[in-house]
């Protein structure tokens, strides 16, 4: 179907470049990170000294974001899927107003709402210096992102149809909602957790202001180190990072596509 | 919920009290560039993002996919890592320099500065928006391009009446967003800090340098309004070019 003319060629050259522009400095820091000398390039030799030198210094900012990013992604869960449920079965002018609100988080930058907790909360001694600080910005952050992912499987099946009929069978609330509800919405949970996590472990605008010399992220590591340390070191740090999250995305891929499948499977079991 | 709810209304309403007009010359400045740099970076990524996800959507090849994953990698990295990206292509050691100074004999830094800042904002940008062209570009009805070209259209008159149209929602979605995340980008400019001043930057400083709270606050809620607007606008355009479309 496609002719392959001088149209197609230049295109492809254009995507390609594209695509260079984004992976070069990728690998370049790949490259750096394990070169003993990046500035007399990869013949100075290999080394792991570099990734060993990042461990030894910004371990603890690697625990702490997966602390976080896994408590996050807990409060969400709790919070965030029975809202969207509320938010699909209740009909009138309030949940829409509360669906507005949840483009905020991309409307207010993070600084804003960094800046907002601290005059908020910034007195209160015990809370300001603790890891539950950064976690109440990271929920503020996150949750809005699992309200829509489950919001959005959960407008595409007839819920009110699947509710009755499991009423109809004298089955109680909590019961509908375990064991009706949440089986349908799993696609949507998934992908929500998947992006809740992900977003938590790269959240650096917010985590920048809230964060103290004791409770730094893995981002705040790397503008940390970028800033303070040799590029080499930097350079390992950010593999580091890339190796973290590599998982997450390709998850977020595989919960996005084998969405037909699974209902078809579903409806035949 | 109950908390979002609260903060969402609790945060600028505490803020409110704060909210002194901002009429400095050095504020308004760094209002304006950041404003221009933010509309700049949505036009450019548009075009370049429509280009390339067009052609993806459209063509199968081989290497196709690991063209996709490649493009859209990059979308979970965090403000500084896209900011020591760009060091790695236009900083002091970077790869720009090296083959700049092979060819002309002298290095080209440019990271430290506007257009490093701007290089920045293109490399997250591109691959939301892509993601967002190809999705939208499926849905695009081969046939009416058939019709056009059957009808004699050039294949620049099919891209420019018929192409273009069709993908208008996405555009606007996908501008409002890509102009709203490079509004507030902190971690980029943070990672590059020169002498740049866009406003994340100045009400990072104004906060945490000069202890200026009242005016970081304003100017956080004035960067709020903007995206906020921006984001509004997009939605209601999108939505009555759906309706009159059908």
């Amino acid at each position: 179907m496609a002719r392959r003319g001088r149209g197609f060629w230049a295109q492809l050259a254009f995507t390609v470049l594209v695509a260079a522009f984004l992976i070069v400095p990728v690998a370049m820091s790949i490259t750096a990170g394990i070169t003993a000398n990046f500035f007399q390039g990869v013949k100075s030799g290999l080394t792991t000294r570099w990734i060993a030198e990042v461990w030894r210094l910004y371990r603890d900012t690697i625990f702490l974001s997966m602390t976080i990013a896994l408590a996050t992604l807990v409060v969400d869960l709790a919070i965030g899927v029975p809202a969207a449920y509320v938010l699909a079965r209740w009909r009138g002018w309030l949940p829409r107003l509360v669906e507005e609100a949840l483009v905020l988080p991309i409307a207010i930058p993070g600084l804003a709402t960094a800046l907002a907790l601290i005059l908020a909360y910034g007195t209160w001694r015990e809370f300001r210096t603790s890891w539950v600080f950064i976690l109440v910005g990271h929920v503020l952050f996150t949750l809005p992102f699992m309200v829509r992912a489950v919001l959005a499987v959960l407008s595409s099946i007839d819920l009110p149809t699947l509710e009755e009929g499991a009423r109809s069978l004298g089955a109680s609330f909590r019961q509908r909602f375990f064991g009706v509800v949440l089986p349908n919405v799993r696609a949507g949970i998934l992908a929500g957790a998947l992006m809740v996590v992900t977003l938590s472990i790269g959240e650096f605008n917010m985590t920048w202001m809230l964060h103290t010399p004791l409770t730094k992220t893995l981002p705040v590591g790397l503008a940390d180190s970028y800033a303070s340390m040799r590029l080499e070191i930097g350079s390992a740090y950010t593999v580091m990072f890339f190796f973290m999250i590599i998982p997450l995305l390709i998850g977020i891929q595989l919960a996005a596509r084998p969405r037909k499948p699974a209902t078809l499977r579903d409806e035949a079991a | 919920m109950a908390r979002l709810v609260a903060v969402a209304a609790g945060g600028p309403a505490g803020l409110a009290a704060y909210g002194v007009i901002v009429t400095e010359p050095r504020y308004l400045r760094s209002l304006v560039s950041t404003v221009v740099l933010a509309a700049v970076v949505t036009a450019l990524t548009l075009v370049i993002a429509t280009i390339a996800g067009v052609f993806l959507q459209r063509n199968r090849f081989p290497g196709r996919s690991v063209l996709v994953a490649m493009l859209t990698f990059p979308l979970a990295f965090p403000g500084v890592v896209v900011g020591f990206m760009v060091i790695m292509l236009a900083g002091r050691q970077g790869l720009i320099g090296d083959l700049t100074r092979l060819v002309t004999g002298e290095r080209l830094v440019f990271a430290y500065s506007m257009a490093g800042l701007l290089t920045g904002y293109l490399y997250f940008s591109i691959p939301r928006v892509i993601l967002t062209v190809m999705a939208a570009a499926e849905k695009l009805d081969p046939r009416l391009e058939e019709a056009a070209r059957s009808l004699g259209a050039s294949s620049w008159q099919v891209v420019r009446d018929v192409i273009v149209p069709g993908l208008r929602p996405a555009f606007l979605s996908a501008g409002a967003i890509c102009f709203a995340t490079a509004m507030g980008a902190f971690g980029t400019a943070f990672t590059l800090a020169t002498e740049i001043e866009v406003l994340p930057m100045t009400i990072y400083t104004e906060f945490t340098l000069r202890a200026n709270i009242v005016v970081a606050a304003a100017l956080s809620i004035i960067l709020g309004g903007i995206t906020w607007l921006a984001l509004a606008l997009a939605r209601t355009a999108a939505g009555s070019s759906v309706a009159a479309s059908a």
